[in-house]
């Protein structure tokens, strides 16, 4: 990907992103697209994981339980402010990812998904069974970000839906714009050599273990923040963000869009995001057209969806 | 004493159903290399389909031999409509499919059934049996039997059988056994409705004991996972012995330390034997080639 490429991705996001509420005929839009967002930026961090690194994690809604419940809990008891909180869920998680790390990427295949299911299994299940800290399945109460009422003072009148619609797409760029770079740097390059062959990549003296490693730091940080944000965003937190579904989900968007481009990655959040929101409509059918997406998908377009349709428009010479 | 006997009688039942699922998934995995998560999704229709089959008038037995037929014929579904178009995908994409495939299932069984919990009565009758100051039930008794039943089953099956052997050939080499002769789609569509089938029966065993509703699958499918990998993927002894182990860990630490944290236990053993002993204890020690 050349650096003119990434200014094109990242345009097209932010116009996307700023130009979309023109055609929003309620309210209810903008929070549909915050979520979308926070999804997103989820995802992103699993687009430096499986798509640059080749590696899977079918946990990583662990981490963003710990960033919901960093939010939820800090203000509460330690007074922390939640933007603080938010920083500091990340840096947990951020250890939390180097230490559990370690052992794990050692694994395979299967053996690192179940692994990593493991560990978001085990977040949820404290998350749940410590009721008289986080309010055990019912959730606890998220203290506002304050953020909103600083703008009004400043004069800038803004309804929840339109600040969050605009704060988790201003994050969703900052995000975006880290997982480009990344992947142009050197550090890029060598995770995604890793990705065609450890052996390989190895025997040109790249420090694997390193760079596995390091791609699981970052894409928890991400998981972590989006975790936060639909917190923040929520005022709400319950064990579900923690949740294996909550997992799969993510994993799901990731590959649907295409794993191996942020822009596709993040279509997949779009699709999976909407889809439910359309599907409310007959939600006993929920569940069964989710799975026969992701079955679907995978067979007809194992790339994504935007890399199929990319290579199918310029096959036809496009 | 007579806690700690309990405690090993009430492991050995839920660790010969984690031995059951762990048992399909092994079957799948030698004969295809796909690890199915849609595994406890078996044991849920089994369940399930009896309950409703009973409900409509039939007689148990023959509702819990509809069950298994029928679910055996949706492991087969799911092998050709998910799996074999998919052949050769990344472990990430058929990771996914099993996964889809299993919400597909869990999502249509609560639209034909319901969100309810169901039961069946026990096969002969609640009355718990005393033995040397603990008790069983009956039906723990059905569902250990079971268990051992279909080990020997598939014992003799892949020992003493032309089809049992083929199909262990096709997951030793699916080339060379191929090139023998040996129909290995065959071999795969046979393999997903066993072990459908398997899951099934493990189903009808247990849900006098433990209730049967639309999404007991999950928790089933990552047990019977953890418990052949803590056996030794693929291998059959692995899942019978990981099963059981699995199962009368759980119920100690139940027994002795947190009922709410026995899963988490279990789920930290896993992760401790794969860090000791990734292959598991009967697994057998591959090198990759590259």
């Amino acid at each position: 990907m050349t650096s003119r490429n990434k200014w094109i991705q990242l345009g097209l996001l932010a116009v996307l992103i700023a130009v979309l509420p023109a055609f929003f005929p309620s309210g209810y839009y903008y929070r549909v697209g915050a979520l979308i967002f926070v999804n997103a930026l989820a995802v992103i961090g699993l687009v430096v994981l499986i798509g640059y690194a080749g590696q899977i994690s079918l946990g990583h809604a662990g981490f963003a339980g710990i960033g919901a419940y960093a939010c939820a809990l800090t203000p509460e008891h330690l007074g922390l402010h939640p933007g603080l909180a938010v920083m500091l869920g990340a840096m947990l998680s951020a250890v939390m990812a180097a230490l559990i790390g370690k052992p794990i990427l050692r694994l395979k295949g299967y053996y690192l998904a179940v692994a990593t299911l493991g560990f978001g299994i085990l977040v949820s299940m404290v998350l749940t069974n410590e009721r008289a800290l986080t309010g055990g399945p019912d959730g606890m109460a998220v203290a506002d970000l304050g953020l909103r009422s600083l703008l009004r003072d400043m004069g800038w009148k803004l309804s929840g839906g339109e600040f969050w619609y605009m704060f988790s797409g201003i994050i969703l760029l900052i995000g975006a714009w880290i997982a480009l770079n990344l992947f142009d740097s050197p550090t890029g390059r060598a995770m995604r050599a890793l990705h065609g062959s450890e052996v390989a990549a190895a025997t040109v003296g790249v420090d694997v273990a390193k760079l596995k490693l390091r791609a699981f730091v970052i894409s928890a940080v991400y998981a972590s923040v989006a975790g936060s944000l639909l917190a923040l965003q929520n005022q709400y937190v319950t064990p579900d963000v923690a949740g294996f579904l909550h997992s799969v989900e993510m994993v799901t968007m990731a590959v649907l869009g295409g794993v191996g481009s942020v822009l596709g990655a993040s279509l997949g959040a779009v699709i999976l995001t909407l889809l439910p929101q359309v599907l409310t409509v007959f939600a006993e059918y929920e569940q069964l057209v989710l799975g026969a997406v992701m079955i679907v998908v995978m067979i007809f377009l194992p790339q994504g969806l935007l890399p199929s349709i990319a290579r199918r428009l310029r096959g036809t010479g496009e | 004493m007579d806690a700690l006997l309990q405690f090993i009688f009430s492991g050995l039942t839920v660790g010969a159903v984690y031995a059951l699922v762990a048992l399909g998934f092994t079957i799948i995995y030698n004969a295809s290399d796909v690890v199915n998560f849609a595994q406890g999704e078996f044991v849920m229709l089994g369940g399930m389909i009896t309950v409703f089959a009973f409900e409509a008038g039939l007689p148990l037995p023959l509702a819990a031999v509809i069950a298994v037929l029928v679910t055996a014929a949706i492991g087969v579904a799911l092998n050709k409509l998910a799996i074999e178009p998919a052949r050769g995908a990344p472990v990430v994409s058929l990771i996914i499919i099993t996964i889809g495939a299993s919400i597909l299932i869990r999502g249509a069984a609560q639209l034909v059934f319901d969100k309810q919990l169901h039961r069946f009565p026990s096969f002969s009758g609640d009355d718990p049996i005393a033995i040397f100051g603990a008790t069983i039930l009956p039906q723990s008794l059905w569902v250990i039997g079971g268990a051992i039943a279909v080990f020997v089953g598939l014992w003799l099956f892949f020992t003493h059988t032309l089809t049992g052997k083929a199909v262990l050939a096709t997951a030793n080499n699916r080339l060379a056994a191929q090139l023998v002769g040996i129909n290995t789609g065959w071999v795969m569509t046979l393999s997903f409705g066993l072990s459908a089938a398997i899951g099934a029966l493990a189903g009808v065993l247990v849900t006098p004991i433990t209730l049967v509703s639309y999404d007991v699958g999950v928790a089933l499918a990552l047990k019977g996972f953890a418990a052949a990998m803590l056996g030794g993927m693929g291998n059959p002894k692995g899942a019978l012995l990981g099963g059981l182990l699995l199962g009368l860990f759980e119920a100690l630490t139940a027994g002795y330390l947190s009922s709410q944290y026995k899963d988490a236990m279990a789920f930290i053993v896993i992760l401790g034997v794969l860090f000791v002993m990734p292959q598991g204890i009967f697994g057998k020690k591959t090198t990759e080639r590259v």
